[in-house]
């Protein structure tokens, strides 16, 4: 699939937020990822070309960030947080059942391309713990039963809601946000979730507070 | 010691994250109470606070500003490290998606302090929904004239952006951030200079958590008083706190510094029904892990560094005695093999000789000569490379092994996952799988 004038042009809109350009270069690798579903041949020529870097230097770059793809990710990218304190509260035991259900291993898509897997670390949500991700929004405080639904409701295109964030969308529209452009849903989802409030709930369960911060 | 929501007091008000909530409760007031005050004021008030890092490391934030050199005819640039990835904590992220305004007010008070007119957020890539909260605050910030050319009329301009990585631990390492951010791979740079001198683009910058520029504005607002009112005399101020694993109500408890282990964990509603704590860790995968007797000790950086640990991130970890103390180093210990960025041959290789032998402890077949070898390993790591996350991969197995050398014995013969039921430790145990 060949680039189009717009993802230059929107390519070029990222340069110009940063004092120097080379800067954009991480964000112009998510946009790439936004049209491509992963960093292709085409997508480091044309980050090469915009900042003046050779294609070598663009793909050194690619290469050293586990989020850049360098094959097509599946529609629907999950991880499973396997570092220690989720994977030992149940994210092994989620992998394994994913994994299985799939039929694919880390780093790998489904035929269909609809769903890739990933063994991931932590997410900052231990607190959620075990903790998985579709395109890297929050799926937090799993079961394996919980992900198995969830992996067979994006698998034939049934709606899946972030339990901190919005509807599930696809990889690709996941990554145009991260290249910075607005997509409109910061309103989805919750302010703050039961365990981001739990010290909160305690503190005026027990009329405790900071002096002078009226809760 | 009772809990005192300070950065997390309104985040149940539906409208936490929006700009409206956080001028409900006196949001964007304290910028203005700086400008009047003056940057080198600033930078004084915040030292005399005492106020330390929130990311780890715990330097003290005012003498950090003023190491950005003042005078000069280089530009300055803020750079607030969003990248939160430590195994455990997990607190910026949950103040970024609940109240990002505190750290956009902070940002500009900081930059105001320190003369930079550029600032920048890199939040790491898998947070999305943050990512979208961070941003609409800016952009939410720019529209009320509180970031851009001369805000508010005070000849004072600065331009935010937000900026996110790619999936890469060692981003969050200062040096490493800055070459990240610069377009580059992520590697730490060889220290002096340090950024305060030779930072982005090779001009003067200073490097701080979220957590850290997020207390600002409420220090400027209620004073230095206030906020010494707040922990210890080496430790002041309050804290997020994230309490997790296996306790009955995890979350973000904020305290100040000085609660002690038991109390916030009895704010968390203590360790699980029917289970006792087996060990803990203060902040974070990076600190070495504390055992049940050390619960009374209170979470300062003081009281934790002379029980032989680290107050880190400040978002303890707690494991009952379901959990294999083998398999949770040896997870870390391939968390760090996969987040080592290679510049360092003490870090690149060592990670892997610690991971290749800990999995055969893992299952069962470890030699006790191979103790002495991990430790050698972890000593030929340690203070030998640039950054500090060969100091950090150097730290679990020592720790563990000091509290649990019975169990690493016992993984001579017998693999983890029979030593101990994995399916005991998990959060499910109990219901059918």
């Amino acid at each position: 699939m060949s680039l189009s004038e717009k993802t230059r042009e929107q390519a070029r809109e990222i340069i110009a937020r940063y004092p120097q350009a080379r800067s954009a270069l991480l964000p112009m690798l998510h946009l790439i990822q936004s049209e491509e579903g992963y960093v292709s041949a085409d997508g480091i020529a044309l980050c090469a070309e915009e900042l003046g870097l050779t294609t070598a230097e663009v793909a050194a770059v690619a290469t050293f960030y586990t989020m850049y793809h360098r094959k097509p990710a599946g529609e629907y990218h999950i991880g499973v947080c396997i570092n220690p304190s989720c994977g030992i509260l149940g994210g092994d035991a989620i992998w394994e059942k994913v994994s299985s259900r799939l039929g694919i291993g880390h780093d790998e898509v489904t035929p269909d391309g609809k769903i890739s897997l990933e063994r991931i670390e932590c997410q900052a949500a231990c607190t959620h713990a075990p903790v998985m991700t579709a395109n890297w929004e929050f799926l937090d405080n799993m079961t394996p039963e919980s992900a198995i639904d969830v992996v067979e409701k994006l698998a034939s295109g049934r709606e899946v809601i972030s339990t901190r964030g919005p509807r599930i969308r696809t990889f690709k529209e996941n990554e145009l946000t991260l290249a910075g452009f607005v997509d409109g849903l910061v309103d989805d989802g919750v302010q703050a979730d039961e365990q981001m409030l739990a010290g909160l709930k305690r503190a005026k369960e027990l009329g405790q507070s900071a002096p002078g911060v009226k809760i | 010691m009772t809990l005192t929501p300070v950065l997390s007091a309104h985040w149940d008000e539906p409208d936490s994250y929006k700009i409206s909530g956080y001028q409900r409760h006196g949001g964007y007031t304290a910028f203005k109470k700086a400008f009047a005050t003056g940057p080198d004021e600033v930078i004084s008030i915040v030292k005399d606070s005492g106020l330390r890092g929130r990311g780890g490391a715990g330097f003290p934030t005012g003498l950090k500003w003023s190491f950005v050199p003042q005078g000069d005819d280089k530009p300055h640039y803020l750079v607030v490290n969003a990248d939160e990835s430590e195994p455990g904590a997990c607190k910026d992220t949950p103040l970024m998606m609940a109240n990002p305004h505190s750290l956009i007010e902070g940002i500009i008070i900081a930059a105001y302090a320190m003369r930079a007119n550029h600032a920048f957020i890199y939040i790491r890539g898998e947070i999305p929904h943050v990512f979208r909260r961070v941003d609409n605050a800016i952009r939410e910030a720019y529209a009320a004239g509180y970031l851009g050319k001369n805000i508010m009329g005070s000849g004072f301009d600065l331009e935010v952006v937000l900026h996110a990585g790619a999936g890469a631990y060692i981003c969050g390492e200062e040096t490493a951030l800055l070459d990240s951010l610069e377009g580059r791979r992520g590697q730490p740079r060889l220290k002096p200079p340090f950024p305060a001198v030779v930072g982005l683009y090779a001009s003067p910058s200073c490097v701080n958590n979220v957590e850290t520029i997020a207390n600002i504005p409420y220090l400027i607002n209620n004073g230095v008083d206030w906020f010494r009112s707040f922990g210890t005399e080496k430790s002041p101020g309050f804290k997020l706190f994230a309490v997790s694993g296996h306790v009955n109500h995890p979350g973000i408890y904020e305290a100040p510094l000085g609660i002690t282990m038991r109390e916030l964990l009895e704010h968390a509603g203590g360790v699980r029904n029917g289970h006792s704590v087996k060990f803990w860790l203060p902040g974070g995968s990076s600190v070495p892990m504390l055992t049940p007797d050390l619960l009374d000790t209170p979470l300062t950086y003081e009281d934790i560094a002379a029980v032989g640990s680290m107050l880190g991130t400040g978002t303890p970890m707690i494991f009952d005695e379901t959990t294999s103390v083998v398999r949770a180093v040896t997870g870390w210990i391939s968390f760090y093999k996969h987040e080592s960025c290679g510049k360092c041959t003490p870090c690149r290789e060592g990670t892997w000789w610690l991971s290749d032998v800990l999995h055969r402890f893992e299952a069962g077949h470890g030699t006790e000569a191979d103790l002495d070898k991990l430790i050698d390993i972890c000593e030929q790591i340690a203070g030998r490379s640039f950054c500090a996350l060969g100091d950090a991969a150097a730290t679990p197995f020592p720790a563990a092994l000091k509290y649990f050398r019975d169990e690493f014995i016992q993984a001579t013969s017998t693999a983890a996952n029979v030593s101990f039921d994995p399916v005991a430790s998990t959060v499910f145990a109990g219901a059918s799988l």
